[in-house]
């Protein structure tokens, strides 16, 4: 069950910062529940981000990432009011694409 | 299980191999996508893994900037920030070498991104982090040593 | 004659109160370097998330009485949040206590919503597969007062009785190890492996006992509260458990948070 991301993204010049906040629990297969049983590997594989539709960054990550992601990337080209939107899909098929409308910065 | 998932990223690396493909008809030129690199996610050291992405010739860099902690506080969450100088840079690629899989992902920044990301990783131990960059066909490389500790009682 | 006068003016000073120490712990490269990575991080901070969380559950009808939690009043009047985190803990009289944020939300959705104590004081604080609906709530609250200055009040008769009630069980040794808080947190450059341990009897040290709580835990990857944190001092300590919400947790967030007044809070933070 996919739960939202929190996406910020600020223009500095022509460039958008983007932060993601991602809520996931990036199991490594290898730590063991209560129970003293093996949780499966779960964890977001692929990334990708459209700006007004467009793919402008891509990922392919691995388990060691980190429990509810974090990651930081620039996009060239951005306007204030440009659409930004970022998609993660996990091992087990399960997807969440989340956007945002870019900020004027600062 | 996992799903043999689709790679997101153009195929940025083994360009040789992918043009060689392409040229001997096994791809249609339109399908840039590899598959998922199974074999390098899976590969049990560094220099496996980079075979399996097709890095080879890997030239150290000094336009590769690492910013990570020379100590963790905690090996679950380590910051790491790069960016990469090298003009021409097409994607950046993370390795853990001493993860008991080293192979942590690659960003394709060449498609629009400015060439640096930032990502919060679990490392098993203290290791080198390693990162290599693809910029006009051919690979540069850096690592920084990360030192993991255990930490107190609170905070 | 001139430099005279300025001396004998801050021998006077000094004499008339004592100077507090201008540096308060020694600076350890290591810590700083803790202290550096863990700002850049909570510049995005995964709490986030359950500040959204917490902010959704405060607008939802929820429980028994299907009400929401908008009248709920955090001393600053019902359904005033910004700002209400800060000022905390402080006397209510519909309670006629001192509470601490999280008793005070606690308290809200027994009274407007029909939970009981029982069901929310069950298993209070996060796990890996459950964040409870009162640590997402503080988490909102407490980010509604990002950027402010600490004022928990000291206006009220019995505020002022908490704050030295939490002063006194901050000092008292007990339990197996004869610990009071004060052993580890009662005096300058302490340190646990590689954690600092701030001097809470301090202002400019206490500041970092409420500082980035709420606080996304990285062991673990789970939302904690001070609810939480003082929870688990008491265990360190080999204490019985406190009662969550209780009076005993109240007493100390205020001793605590009374100390590190006027300092800024710079909202949830990422903890070790």
């Amino acid at each position: 069950m996919a739960e939202p991301m929190k996406i910020r993204a600020t223009l500095q010049g022509d460039v958008a910062d983007v932060r993601v906040l991602m809520a996931h629990p990036m199991e490594t297969g290898q730590r063991k529940d209560a129970a003293g049983k093996l949780v499966p590997l779960h964890f977001i594989q692929t990334i990708t981000a459209q700006l007004n539709g467009k793919t402008v960054f891509a990922a392919d990550v691995s388990q060691a990432v980190s429990r509810n992601p974090v990651f930081a990337f620039k996009v060239k080209g951005a306007k204030a009011g440009d659409k930004l939107s970022v998609t993660w899909q996990d091992n087990t098929g399960d997807k969440r694409t989340d956007e945002v409308v870019i900020r004027a910065g600062s | 299980m996992h799903h043999t998932r689709r790679s997101v990223l153009r195929g940025v690396w083994a360009v040789g191999a992918l043009a060689t493909a392409v040229a001997a008809g096994l791809l249609s030129p339109g399908r840039a996508f590899a598959a998922w690199n199974k074999g390098a996610f899976e590969a049990k050291n560094t220099a496996d893994a980079m075979k399996a992405l097709g890095v080879s010739n890997a030239q150290d860099s000094r336009d590769i900037q690492i910013l990570a902690p020379d100590i963790a506080e905690n090996s679950a969450v380590v910051l790491i920030e790069i960016t990469s100088n090298i003009p021409g840079t097409t994607a950046i690629s993370v390795f853990i070498e001493k993860n008991p899989f080293p192979y942590t992902g690659t960003f394709d920044v060449s498609q629009g991104a400015v060439p640096y990301v930032q990502l919060r990783v679990k490392m098993g131990e203290s290791s080198p982090v390693r990162v290599v960059v693809a910029a006009g066909g051919k690979y540069y490389t850096t690592a920084k040593e990360v030192k993991v500790t255990i930490g107190g009682c609170g905070g | 004659m001139r430099h005279a006068l300025v001396l004998g003016i801050a021998a006077a000073v000094a004499a008339a109160a004592p100077w507090p120490q201008a540096a308060a712990q020694t600076p350890d490269p290591t810590a700083a370097e803790f202290d550096k990575f863990r700002e850049i991080m909570e510049q995005d901070n995964p709490a986030e998330l359950f500040e959204v969380k917490g902010e959704e559950l405060w607008r939802a009808r929820r429980g028994p009485k299907n009400a929401s939690l908008e009248q709920c009043d955090l001393g600053l009047g019902p359904g005033v949040v910004k700002g209400a985190y800060a000022q905390m803990p402080r006397y209510f009289a519909d309670a006629d206590r001192v509470m601490d944020a999280e008793a005070r939300i606690v308290h809200c959705m027994m009274t407007l919503q029909g939970f009981t104590y029982a069901e929310l004081a069950k298993q209070p604080f996060s796990s890996l597969v459950r964040t409870p609906d009162p640590v997402s709530l503080v988490t909102y609250v407490a980010a509604q007062s990002r950027g402010m200055k600490l004022a928990a009040p000291q206006n009220h008769p019995k505020e002022r009785a908490t704050y030295e009630t939490g002063k006194a069980i901050f000092h008292f040794r007990a339990g197996a190890f004869d610990f009071s808080c004060a052993s580890c947190h009662g005096v300058d450059d302490k340190r646990i492996r590689t954690q600092p341990l701030p001097n809470f009897t301090k202002p400019d040290q206490a500041i970092r006992a409420v500082q980035g709580w709420p606080g996304y835990r990285m062991t673990g990857g789970v939302m904690h509260s001070l609810q939480w944190r003082m929870n688990d001092c008491f265990r360190q300590q080999r204490f019985p458990e406190p009662g969550y919400a209780s009076e005993t947790v109240s007493a100390l967030l205020s001793y605590l948070t009374v100390n590190a007044n006027g300092q800024v809070y710079r909202g949830p933070g990422i903890k070790r």
